[in-house]
């Protein structure tokens, strides 16, 4: 199943986001008030949290050109490194477009 | 143990305070803000749609990965499980936060999570822990936030909608980059390296073998999976 972006197709796949989003936000407090949240559930949730952004990234990095690899190795060592992510998030978009220059 | 009434007070001081101390972070929000609405001009969203989504959904890693299923059709369970996944730490921080949050009337206690987010969720429960009034942190850091992220997704669309060829300029990258750096932000050990190398490969023979856009959702479940059944040690907390 999916949605068609053209007419009102964009409107509703945004809802959905907010709703979805506002569903986290307000989930953990409407779920604390009638029972405490397990060791496990919370084990799983933020082993999912980065998984899902490792699930989005993998493909691209895989499949990317040399100058999306190199970004993302940039920004990888500058995030190690210095722990902050906008140098990190620069350094990998300034590497992409010295790469793409220069070829 | 009941908890002091001047901690979670709510009032328009209080609030007025938290909005005035996020403002500095709220500057770096800006920037990832228009990195975000630089990203969703390429990926060709229109003004009103990328503002309606800041506005809206206020949840920045998720907006990022969100543009990377778009297209003329978007798949609507793997956006439902992408924005799940992404957000579920929203899940913890209102568990967290609980103990504070039940001495407020239920409107007020679920008006206040509509806008929490990862940095003023850590500030409010730092000033909870050690004694402090944290409520304002949190729902004016909150506001402060939001606004920042609207008017940088409005700066960043504006700017990004006037470049020719974004690729070129690495552009198409600030995405990827993004994401990344928020995965690497987080706590790192050996347990979560594992975790994310098998969400990883589950997400590739996912992308290979598996009809589309469905590796999200298995590198997603693989890494939660193997997190709930090999979990830390309990007495860390």
């Amino acid at each position: 199943m999916s949605i068609d972006i053209s007419g009102a197709g964009t409107l509703y796949i945004i809802l959905i986001m907010a709703v979805v989003t506002l569903i986290t936000r307000w989930g953990g407090v409407f779920v604390m008030s009638f029972v405490p949240i397990s060791f496990r559930v919370q084990q799983f949730i933020n082993a999912m949290s980065g998984s899902v952004l490792v699930a989005v990234l993998t493909p691209l990095a895989v499949n990317g050109d040399n100058g999306a690899r190199l970004a993302l190795l940039a920004t990888a060592i500058v995030m190690l490194v210095l722990r902050k992510p906008l140098p990190a998030i620069a350094a990998g978009i300034v590497v992409a477009a010295l790469f793409r220059q220069l070829h | 143990m009941s908890t002091d009434a001047r901690l979670v007070e709510l009032s328009r001081r209080e609030i007025w305070s938290g909005f005035k101390q996020f403002l500095p972070i709220s500057m770096f929000v800006v920037i990832f803000a228009v990195a975000f609405g630089l990203a969703a001009a390429q990926a060709n969203l229109d003004e009103t749609s990328t503002m309606l989504m800041s506005t809206l959904v206020f949840a920045g890693a998720a907006q990022f990965a969100v543009l990377e299923l778009w297209g003329q059709h978007v798949p609507v369970v793997p956006l439902v499980v992408t924005v799940f996944a992404i957000n579920a730490r929203h899940l913890l921080m209102g568990a967290t936060l609980y103990p504070w949050l039940r001495e407020l009337p239920r409107a007020k206690r679920y008006g206040v999570m509509t806008v929490v987010s990862d940095a003023n969720w850590a500030m409010s429960m730092q000033a909870f822990n050690s004694g402090k009034p944290g409520m304002g942190l949190l729902f004016g850091g909150g506001l402060a936030l939001w606004l920042a992220w609207a008017l940088g997704s409005w700066l960043g669309f504006k700017f990004g909608s006037a470049i020719q060829n974004p690729a070129s300029l690495g552009l198409d990258m600030v995405m990827g980059c993004f994401l990344l750096a928020m995965v690497l932000g987080g706590k790192k050990s050996p347990r979560i390296l594992i975790i994310w190398s098998v969400a990883a490969g589950a997400s590739l023979l996912a992308y290979w073998y598996l009809p589309a856009n469905s590796h999200i959702v298995t590198g997603a479940l693989a890494g939660g999976l193997l997190g709930a059944v090999w979990t830390e040690k309990q007495d860390e907390h």
